[in-house]
């Protein structure tokens, strides 16, 4: 009795809500790609183990089990804070954001970097709850902002936006070119 | 000397003052909004950098990493928030001083001793340059190989509390630098037929991923919050004469982010926790921690920004970085085929004098831009979190997409955004992901070159480097599993006393 609890004192720790999920999720993963190992990396005849193309991955996903087991005992018996479901709630509302930033990637070839942005800014600006007419002007100017620095001034390679082919020769050749 | 002046004709040239210039001041702004920080800014610009000259595109980033502790330390101190993860410490003294109507007097003490952090570092690293340029072309493959191993371990062990978190973290990192076509015997590893993970995952997308679009995410999703307003009238000048009263404080404390900033893995919260700790222990005034002393706001400020350059020793020397930011800065060597390591201080020293240089100047022009811009940096830092979390999520976009301009790298770089998002709410560590991706690559490459020559596996360490780096890792552990065993016996007793109490009071 003594020992048990000597050992459950060792592996607690401070536990959020939604860690044991996390820990479950985590040693799910590791364990599902430790009975691919063999399968998704190549034994070769007559190499030394350390220059074996299994060798680092087996190192890794090894590990990986090894730590995310012990993790998940720490997680199950570490003191419970309650707000579980609340949490992955939230984590499932990021999936929200990851639409917008997507969605903003796929029409940007389309529909040109400048104009995209400037609206994406803004409607995000109103999503998050911003009505003052102050705040979603600074959203449009920090999107100009961005696409002038970073586009115009630095030439990142950004590829200008389809929409620019219907412009006026004058204006196309500079818009596909900086903006 | 000719190093010197070579040094210098590297830097005399208009786009590099420039870069200084945008790194050394975008780096206080940066560092002066809470959420945002040096990680994001540096992932971000990352790309960006890829198209200008080596010397222009680090020293932005250099620049950024260096003067983000001393942009941050000013909403640390005026309104309980620090600006970055590395300030947290200064609001334990910094806010109680402004509380008691000391703010300028606090802002001052924390530019100077970050001002004398940075500089202490940089001269350091430049007296032991030529020493290093001596040890460095020693470091074979075999030692490269021990020093990233003992990095893994180090940064593992230096997440005290979450030690299992953090390993199978950097485990899940090396797995991702093992994910694609394997270059020697060209088999697929982990791809599962998937063409666009042959070409494996990248380290950028990665890094944006976790850093950049995970913050962009928590603040869309938390409550809207902008800092307190305050003002700080009179000059800042007041701190130097402060600063020489704590000479000793603030040698040590720089010198501690000078060492815990060279060994990889470790960085700037050990140096700080030691500094702090040093500082209280020794202090006439050791009650008035934490209650606003002046003291531990010298420990923190000055360990702190004594860390940026000495991180840059294991990056240049070995071509290892001890942390997130140094590794995000690796990729602009090997985009520019500049690879660090002992060949860069034996062929290009005036380069990396260049680097310890531009540090210094750095350090100067922060200052400066500091003394007479901090009440305008007041009003950054008033910027609403949910509209700062749509200007992260709009530049992630630069970032990501201008890579290769690949749909399937915003994807990944999402995916991990989530993941980020997670591990950040649930206070799990992130670092080790981009370490173990960096290191397990540099492992594996290196035990691979290391392996011809050694007949038995004692070759490995029959070198004195490899042998004292060997010694380091085997003697880490033990002190860890001594350190370990003592508290746990600690706390036992302290748990039997209890009990006992318990049991005569229930008499």
């Amino acid at each position: 009795m003594v020992r048990t609890k000597t050992l459950q004192q060792l592996f607690q720790r401070y536990r959020k809500p939604g860690d044991l999920v996390f820990a479950i999720f985590f040693l799910v993963f590791s364990v599902a790609l430790l009975t691919q190992l063999g399968d998704q990396t190549k034994w070769v005849a007559r190499k030394s183990l350390f220059v074996q193309p299994r060798f680092w991955p087996a190192v890794a996903v090894g590990g990986m089990v090894l730590f995310g087991t012990l993790h998940l005992i720490g997680s199950l018996w570490s003191p419970r804070i309650y707000g579980r479901l609340k949490e992955m709630w939230f984590w499932a509302r990021s999936l929200e954001y990851v639409a917008w930033f997507l969605i903003y990637v796929y029409l940007v070839p389309i529909t040109g970097y400048l104009p995209t942005t400037l609206v994406f800014s803004v409607l995000l600006a109103l999503r998050v709850g911003y009505r003052d007419g102050k705040m979603l002007l600074a959203a449009a100017g920090s999107g100009l902002f961005i696409v002038i620095l970073f586009r115009g001034l630095l030439q990142v390679k950004i590829p200008g936006g389809a929409i620019y082919e219907h412009l006026p020769d004058g204006i196309r050749a500079f818009m596909l070119t900086y903006m | 000397m000719d190093i010197f002046l070579s040094s210098l004709e590297i830097l005399a040239r208009w786009d590099v003052i420039i870069a200084l210039m945008i790194g050394s001041f975008g780096g206080v702004i940066i560092g002066s909004i809470p959420g945002v920080g040096p990680a994001v800014a540096i992932a971000i610009l990352l790309p960006a950098t890829f198209s200008l000259d080596p010397i222009v595109g680090l020293i932005i980033l250099l620049g950024i990493y260096g003067s983000s502790a001393f942009g941050g330390a000013i909403p640390a101190i005026l309104v309980n928030t620090p600006g970055t993860a590395v300030n947290a410490l200064t609001t334990y003294d910094g806010y109680p001083m402004t509380k008691a109507g000391d703010g300028r007097r606090a802002l001052s003490l924390a530019y100077f001793s970050s001002f004398f952090g940075g500089i202490f570092s940089v001269v350091v690293l430049i007296l032991m340059a030529p020493l290093l340029a001596k040890v460095a072309p020693h470091f074979g493959s075999r030692e490269i190989f021990l020093a990233a191993l003992l990095g893994i371990i180090l940064v593992v062990l230096a997440h005290r509390g979450q030690i299992m978190a953090a390993g199978m973290m950097a485990c899940f990192g090396i797995l991702l630098a093992t994910i694609g076509l394997e270059p020697v015997n060209y088999s697929q590893r982990f791809t599962f037929g998937q063409s666009w993970l042959s070409s494996g995952m990248n380290v950028i997308v990665v890094v944006l991923g976790l850093f950049a679009l995970s913050q962009a995410f928590l603040l869309l999703l938390e409550r809207d919050h902008a800092p307190d307003a305050a003002k700080v009238e009179g000059n800042l000048f007041g701190g130097v004469k402060e600063l020489l009263g704590h000479k000793r404080v603030a040698s040590v404390s720089a010198s501690f982010g000078v060492l815990m900033g060279m060994i990889p893995g470790v960085g700037e919260f050990t140096a700080q926790f030691l500094s702090y700790t040093y500082a209280q222990k020794t202090s006439k005034k050791p009650e008035l921690f934490g209650k606003g002393s002046p003291e531990g706001l010298v420990a923190s400020e000055t360990a702190n920004n004594a860390v940026p350059a000495a991180a840059m020793i294991p990056l240049l020397a070995l071509g290892i970085p001890g942390e997130a930011l140094t590794a995000m800065m690796l990729s602009v060597f090997y985009v520019h085929n500049v690879l660090p390591g002992p060949q860069l201080f034996e062929q290009q020293m005036d380069f990396v004098v260049a680097i310890y240089i531009a540090l210094l100047v750095l350090n100067v022009l922060v200052l400066g831009f500091l003394m007479v811009s901090t009440n305008k940096l007041l009003k950054v830092v008033q910027i609403p979190t949910r509209f700062l979390g749509v200007l992260i999520l709009t530049l992630s976009f630069v970032g990501v997409y201008s890579l290769r301009n690949s749909f399937t790298d915003c994807v990944i770089a999402s995916a991990f955004g989530v993941l980020g998002l997670i591990l950040k709410r649930l206070n799990l560590p992130i670092v080790p992901i981009i370490l173990g991706m960096v290191l397990g690559g540099i492992m594996e490459t290196k035990l691979r070159t290391a392996m011809p020559r050694l007949k038995t596996p004692l070759d490995m360490i029959d070198r004195p480097i490899s042998f004292i780096i060997f010694s380091i890792i085997v003697a880490v552990l033990i002190i860890h599993v001594r350190v370990l065993v003592i508290e746990h016996r600690k706390r036992n007793q302290s748990d039997g006393d209890d009990a006992d109490r318990l049991e005569r009071t229930t008499r």
